[in-house]
C-alpha cells in the first residue's frame, strides 16, 4: 500500500539528512505506529506519504514514495487526496469551513463527488465516527476530543485507503483519546483502512499496533512487530518497562496482557510498601549552583508568619479526598516550613458570559509540594491557574499570597509572587535570540544581569544564546519561559500542560525539574492530561470537573482508584498502590 | 399551510435587500425612511438563525447612527447655512480670504439640520438594508453559489473571512501572555517594544496556522485539476481577462460622451461575450460540486419579489407625485406620507411572515 524506496531527506536549510535511505513496505489494512524522539522526523515520515513533503516543505528527497500506484515525484499532493487522508496535530488549524458537515463535505466537494453521494457518505461518516448529533454545531465551540474526530472524518469521506495521523491523541484528555483511538481501530477493524500513526504517548496506541516503525534519531529507520521492537526502544511505555524489569517474555504490550502474567511480581511486592514517593532526587547541576540567591531562599523567611494558621492547611477543598491529607507522606511536613500555604484561595468564581469556568473553588497550595490539576478538556484548568495568577478574569473570591491579592497589584508584582507559564508557552517569547529574552526577563524583574540565563543553565544546561527562540524544540522553549518566569522569584509557579509534545524523555527531565523546584521551597501545579507524569512527579492531585473540585488528595488515593487517572504500573500492581516502575524497580533492589 | 423551516437562498435575501436599499434611495422622507428601517429590522429578528454574523445587525445601525450624527455635525461646523430659521447661533471661526464659500460654525438653521439629517437617515437606512443582507444569508454561502470559475476566488474570500476572528483570538491570547511577563503594555517609552511583543508572536502564529490550512486544503484535494490540459487553462485565462478588459473599456465609452460611438455598446458586449466563454469554459474545467446546494422556488421567489416591489412601487411614486419623498425644507413643513410610498416601504415585511422560518439549531449540550 505505502512503499519507500531507499528514501533520503534533506530539508534546505539542514546539513544532515533527516531520513536516511528508508525502506519501507506498509501493506494494506495494516496499523502502524511511528515511534521516535521530538525532532527525529516524525511529521517528516508522515507528510512525505501524500508528498507534502517536499512539495510544501521544501528540501530535497531522493528515493521514491508510492502510494496504491502513485508517486510523489510526479503527482502533486492534491491528486493524493483520494487515496491518502492525513490528519494533523492541530485540528483546528486545518479547518477550511466552519461547520462540521460542512467540513465534512470539503474534501468531496473539492473531488467533484456527485451531490447525492456527497449526502449519503456525510451521513455514514457521522455515523461511524459517532458525532451525529454534531452535525450542525460551528466547529470552534467543539471540544478537542470531537474536533479531532471531525478531523478524521473529514478526511475519510473522501475514501482514502490510507489514513495517515500525526499525534491525534496530544492535546487529549485521557476518555477523549480513548473515543479517538477507538475510532481508529474500528476504522483498521471494519473497512480495513492502512493507518500510520505517530504518537508520543506509546502506552495509548501500542496494543493497537500491528507494526512499529522507530526512527532512531540518525535518519535510519527501523521496523518490525511492535513486541520485538519493544524490547529495546528507548521509547517504551511504562507497561513494558515493567515487563522487561520483570524479565517477561513475550513483552506485555496492554495492560491486559501485563496483568495476566503479573500475578508473581504481585506477591513479590505484596510484602513491600511502596516507598515514600519523593524523596529528594538527584538532580543534575544543583550543587551550590542554586540560581538566583534570592529566588526560593530568600522568600522563606518571608512567610515566617503567614496569614493562614497552619493548621487550617489540611482542611483544603470541599473535596471529599480533602482530610487525611499529610498522613503517608511526610514529605510536605520537610520542605513546608511549617506547611503554611504559599497560596490560599477562596470561592474563587471565574464566570465568561457563556458559561461558568471555576465555580467557588478553595485551594491551598503548600511550598515543597508538586500539584498535578487534571480534569477533561474545558473543566476551568486553565481559568482556575489564570486567575491564581491574577492576570485572568475572576468574578469573586480571594486569593492571598504572603498577604497579598495577585489580582489586585500590578502584573508586575502579581508576577513575582505567582508565575504562569502558560498553554502556548511561544507566546511569552518575541525577541530574536535566548540571550537577548534573558536580558529583558532579567531587566523586567529587576534582577541582577545573568540571573534568567542562570537560571535557563540550571534547568536546561547549554542551550546556545544565539539560537532564535522559535528555532527551540517545544522541551527547550518550555525550559527558556519558565526560566523567565522564575527569574521574577516566585513563590508559587503554576504550568499549564506543559508536557504536551513532550516525549518519554523530556518528560522524565521535566518531572525531575518539577520535583526540583518544589524542592526549592516553591508550590508548584502543574495541569496535565498526562496520567504516568502525573504519577511520576505529583504528590497531590485536583481533579476538576465543570468548574468544580471534585477530588483533591495525595497522588496514590486519587489516581488508584480511577479507571480514567490511574497510570499503567497501577492497573497492573493493583490493588496495591505502585504508581511507577522507578518505585518497583527500587523495591525490588531492596529485596 | 405554514413552510418547513429551512435557510432561504442567500441570492434571494440579497435581491430583497438591494431592492429595499433602492427604494430608500429615491426617497428623502423621514417617515418612509423609518418605515423602510423597520421593516428591514423586523424580517431580520423574524428569520435569522443563531450564527455569529446574524448578530452583526447591530454593527450595521450603530454604522448608520454614525452617519447620521457626522451628517449633522458637518452641517453645523461647516455651516453651508442656507435658511431663515435661525436656531442658535454659534461664533464663527474666520478663515483666510482664498477659502471663501467655507463656513466654520456661525448661525445653524433649522433647515440645514434637517437637510442633514434626511441626508444622512437615507444613507444609514440604505446601509442597514446591506446589513439585513447580511445578517440573513450566510455570506459564506453565498459565495458557493459562484459560477465555477470563480471557485477559486470565493475560496479564497472564505478563508479570509476566517481568518479575521482567529487573529482577534490570538492578539488576545498574546496580550494576556504580555501580563505574564510583567505587562510591559502600559509604560509610555516602551510602547514600541510592548507593541513589537504583540505583533511578532502574533503574525507568527498567523503565519503557522495560514501554512497548516494550505497543507491541510492542498490534503484534501483544494486545486485539484484532474485531467486538464494546461493550454485549455490558459485559453481560459486570455478569454476571461481579454473580455473583463473589453468590458471596462465599453463601459468608459457608454459613460463618455465624447468617445466615439463604436467603443461603446459593440465593444461592452464583446467583452461580455467574450468574459462568458471564459466562465463557460472555465466552469466546465472545474470539477467540483457543491454539497447540499440550497434550491431556489417558491419562498425564493416570494422574497425576491417583495425586495423588487418595492423598489418598483417606489420608482412608479417617484415618476407620478415626487413631492412627497422630498419634504419641503424652504418653506420648513412636516413630511407627508402618500398612500403609494408607503405601500411600497411596507411591502418589504412580507417575507417576515411568509418565508420559511430558519432551520432550528441544535440544542448545545
Amino acid at each position: 500500500m505505502i512503499r519507500f524506496d531507499q528514501v533520503t531527506f534533506t530539508y534546505s536549510t539542514a546539513d544532515l539528512p533527516t531520513l536516511r535511505s528508508v525502506d519501507l513496505h506498509v501493506g494494506e489494512g495494516e496499523l502502524c505506529l511511528v515511534t521516535g524522539r521530538t525532532g527525529v522526523g516524525k511529521s517528516t515520515l508522515l507528510n512525505a506519504v501524500n508528498g507534502l513533503v517536499p512539495h510544501f516543505t521544501g528540501g530535497h528527497l531522493q528515493g521514491s514514495v508510492i502510494v496504491a500506484g502513485l508517486s510523489t515525484a510526479t503527482a502533486p499532493p492534491q491528486e493524493f487526496a483520494p487515496v491518502v487522508g492525513v490528519v494533523g496535530q492541530d485540528p483546528l488549524a486545518s479547518f477550511v469551513t466552519d461547520t462540521v458537515e460542512e467540513e465534512l463535505a470539503y474534501g468531496m466537494e473539492q473531488l467533484g463527488v456527485a451531490p447525492p453521494v456527497m449526502r449519503r457518505r456525510v451521513e455514514e461518516t457521522l455515523d461511524l465516527l459517532g458525532i451525529a448529533e454534531l452535525r450542525r454545531r460551528p466547529l470552534r465551540t467543539l471540544s478537542g476530543g470531537q474536533q479531532q474526530r471531525v478531523a478524521i472524518g473529514s478526511v475519510l469521506t473522501a475514501q482514502p485507503r490510507v489514513l495517515v495521523l500525526d499525534e491525534p491523541t496530544s492535546a487529549l484528555d485521557p476518555t477523549a483519546a480513548e473515543e479517538v483511538l477507538a475510532a481508529i481501530t474500528r476504522l483498521v477493524h471494519d473497512l480495513g483502512t492502512t493507518v500510520l500513526i505517530a504518537e508520543h504517548r506509546v502506552e495509548r496506541v501500542v496494543q493497537y499496533a500491528d507494526r512499529l516503525v522507530h526512527l532512531a534519531g540518525d535518519g535510519r529507520v527501523l521496523d518490525g512487530a511492535p513486541a520485538d521492537l519493544m524490547r529495546t526502544s528507548d521509547i517504551a511505555p511504562p507497561v513494558v518497562r515493567l515487563g522487561r524489569l520483570a524479565g517477561w517474555d513475550p513483552l506485555p504490550l496492554s495492560v491486559r496482557d501485563a496483568r495476566r502474567r503479573a500475578g508473581d511480581l504481585r506477591d513479590l511486592l505484596r510484602a513491600h510498601q511502596p516507598p515514600a514517593q519523593r524523596t529528594p532526587e538527584p538532580v543534575p547541576a544543583v550543587a551550590g549552583t542554586t540560581p538566583a540567591p534570592g529566588a526560593a531562599t530568600a522568600r522563606r523567611p518571608a512567610q515566617a508568619a503567614p496569614p493562614v494558621p497552619a493548621s487550617s492547611a489540611t482542611a483544603t477543598s470541599s473535596a471529599t479526598a480533602g482530610h487525611g491529607h499529610g498522613h503517608g507522606h511526610s514529605h510536605g511536613q520537610d520542605h513546608g516550613q511549617g506547611g503554611g500555604p504559599a497560596l490560599s484561595a477562596r470561592r474563587l468564581v471565574v464566570a465568561y458570559p457563556d458559561t461558568t469556568a471555576v465555580r467557588g473553588v478553595d485551594l491551598d497550595l503548600r511550598r515543597g509540594e508538586v500539584t498535578a490539576l487534571m480534569g477533561r478538556n474545558g473543566s476551568g484548568k486553565s481559568s482556575l491557574l489564570w486567575a491564581l495568577q491574577g492576570s485572568g478574569p475572576r468574578r469573586s473570591g480571594t486569593v492571598d499570597v504572603a498577604g497579598t491579592d495577585p489580582g489586585r497589584v500590578p502584573p508586575r508584582r502579581a508576577r513575582s509572587l505567582v508565575g504562569l507559564v502558560p498553554q502556548t508557552a511561544a507566546d511569552l517569547l518575541y525577541l530574536h535570540t535566548v540571550d537577548a529574552e534573558c536580558a529583558q526577563a532579567d531587566h523586567e524583574s529587576r534582577a541582577p544581569a545573568g540571573t534568567c540565563r542562570a537560571l535557563l543553565d540550571s534547568v536546561a544546561p547549554g542551550l546556545p544564546g544565539a539560537r532564535h527562540p522559535r528555532d527551540l524544540s517545544e522541551g527547550q522553549q518550555l525550559a527558556l519561559v519558565l526560566a523567565v518566569q522564575l527569574t521574577a522569584a516566585p513563590g508559587v509557579v503554576l504550568l499549564d500542560e506543559p508536557t504536551r509534545g513532550l516525549d518519554y524523555h523530556a518528560k522524565e527531565t521535566f518531572a525531575r525539574l518539577a520535583r526540583r523546584l518544589a524542592g526549592e521551597g516553591r508550590a508548584v501545579v502543574v495541569a496535565t492530561h498526562d496520567v504516568e507524569f502525573t504519577a511520576r512527579a505529583a504528590d497531590r492531585v485536583v481533579v476538576m470537573a465543570e468548574g468544580d473540585v471534585v477530588a483533591d488528595g495525595p497522588t496514590p488515593d486519587v489516581v488508584v482508584s480511577s479507571p480514567a487517572f490511574a497510570p499503567q504500573v497501577t492497573k497492573v500492581l493493583g490493588p496495591q498502590r505502585w504508581l511507577t516502575v522507578e518505585q518497583v524497580q527500587q523495591a525490588l533492589e531492596a529485596a | 399551510m405554514r413552510a418547513l423551516p429551512r435557510s432561504v437562498h442567500p441570492g434571494a435575501w440579497w435581491l430583497w435587500a438591494l431592492g429595499l436599499a433602492a427604494a430608500a434611495s429615491r426617497t428623502a422622507n423621514p417617515v418612509l425612511l423609518v418605515m423602510i428601517l423597520a421593516v428591514a429590522g423586523f424580517v431580520v429578528t423574524q428569520r435569522r438563525d443563531h450564527a455569529p454574523w446574524a448578530l452583526a445587525f447591530r454593527m450595521y445601525l450603530v454604522l448608520g447612527a454614525v452617519i447620521v450624527a457626522m451628517r449633522v455635525v458637518f452641517r453645523i461646523v461647516f455651516g453651508g447655512g442656507q435658511g431663515d430659521t435661525v436656531l442658535f447661533t454659534l461664533p464663527e471661526i474666520p478663515l483666510p480670504h482664498w477659502v471663501a464659500g467655507v463656513r466654520l460654525l456661525g448661525p445653524v438653521a433649522a433647515e440645514q439640520l434637517l437637510g442633514g439629517l434626511y441626508d444622512g437617515l437615507r444613507l444609514a437606512t440604505m446601509v442597514a438594508c446591506v446589513g439585513a443582507a447580511n445578517a440573513l444569508a450566510n455570506p459564506k454561502r453565498m459565495l458557493k453559489a459562484l459560477p465555477g470559475a470563480l471557485h477559486e476566488i470565493g475560496t479564497s474570500v472564505v478563508v479570509a473571512l476566517s481568518v479575521a476572528p482567529q487573529l482577534v483570538e490570538s492578539v488576545q491570547r498574546v496580550r494576556r501572555a504580555r501580563l505574564l511577563r510583567g505587562g510591559t503594555v502600559r509604560r509610555g517609552l516602551r510602547g514600541t517594544d510592548a507593541l513589537r511583543g504583540i505583533v511578532i508572536p502574533v503574525l507568527e502564529d498567523a503565519m503557522n496556522r495560514s501554512l497548516a490550512l494550505a497543507a491541510a486544503m492542498a490534503s484534501h484535494g483544494y486545486g485539484h485539476t484532474g485531467r486538464t490540459a494546461p493550454r485549455t487553462r490558459a485559453l481560459t485565462g486570455a478569454l476571461v481577462i481579454t473580455g473583463l478588459l473589453g468590458v471596462c473599456g465599453g463601459l468608459y465609452g457608454v459613460m463618455g460622451a465624447s468617445t466615439p460611438g463604436y467603443l461603446g455598446t459593440p465593444l461592452l458586449l464583446a467583452g461580455l461575450a467574450l468574459a462568458g466563454c471564459g466562465f463557460v469554459l472555465g466552469g466546465r474545467r472545474v470539477t467540483r460540486t457543491t454539497y447540499r446546494p440550497d434550491p431556489w422556488r417558491g419562498a425564493e421567489w416570494l422574497v425576491t419579489v417583495a425586495g423588487l416591489a418595492s423598489a418598483g412601487l417606489m420608482y412608479l411614486a417617484s415618476r407620478t407625485d415626487a413631492t412627497s419623498l422630498y419634504p419641503s425644507l424652504a418653506p420648513l413643513a412636516w413630511p407627508e406620507v402618500a398612500l403609494l410610498p408607503a405601500v411600497a416601504a411596507l411591502v418589504g415585511v412580507v417575507p417576515a411572515w411568509l418565508a420559511p422560518g430558519p432551520p432550528r439549531q441544535a440544542v448545545r449540550p
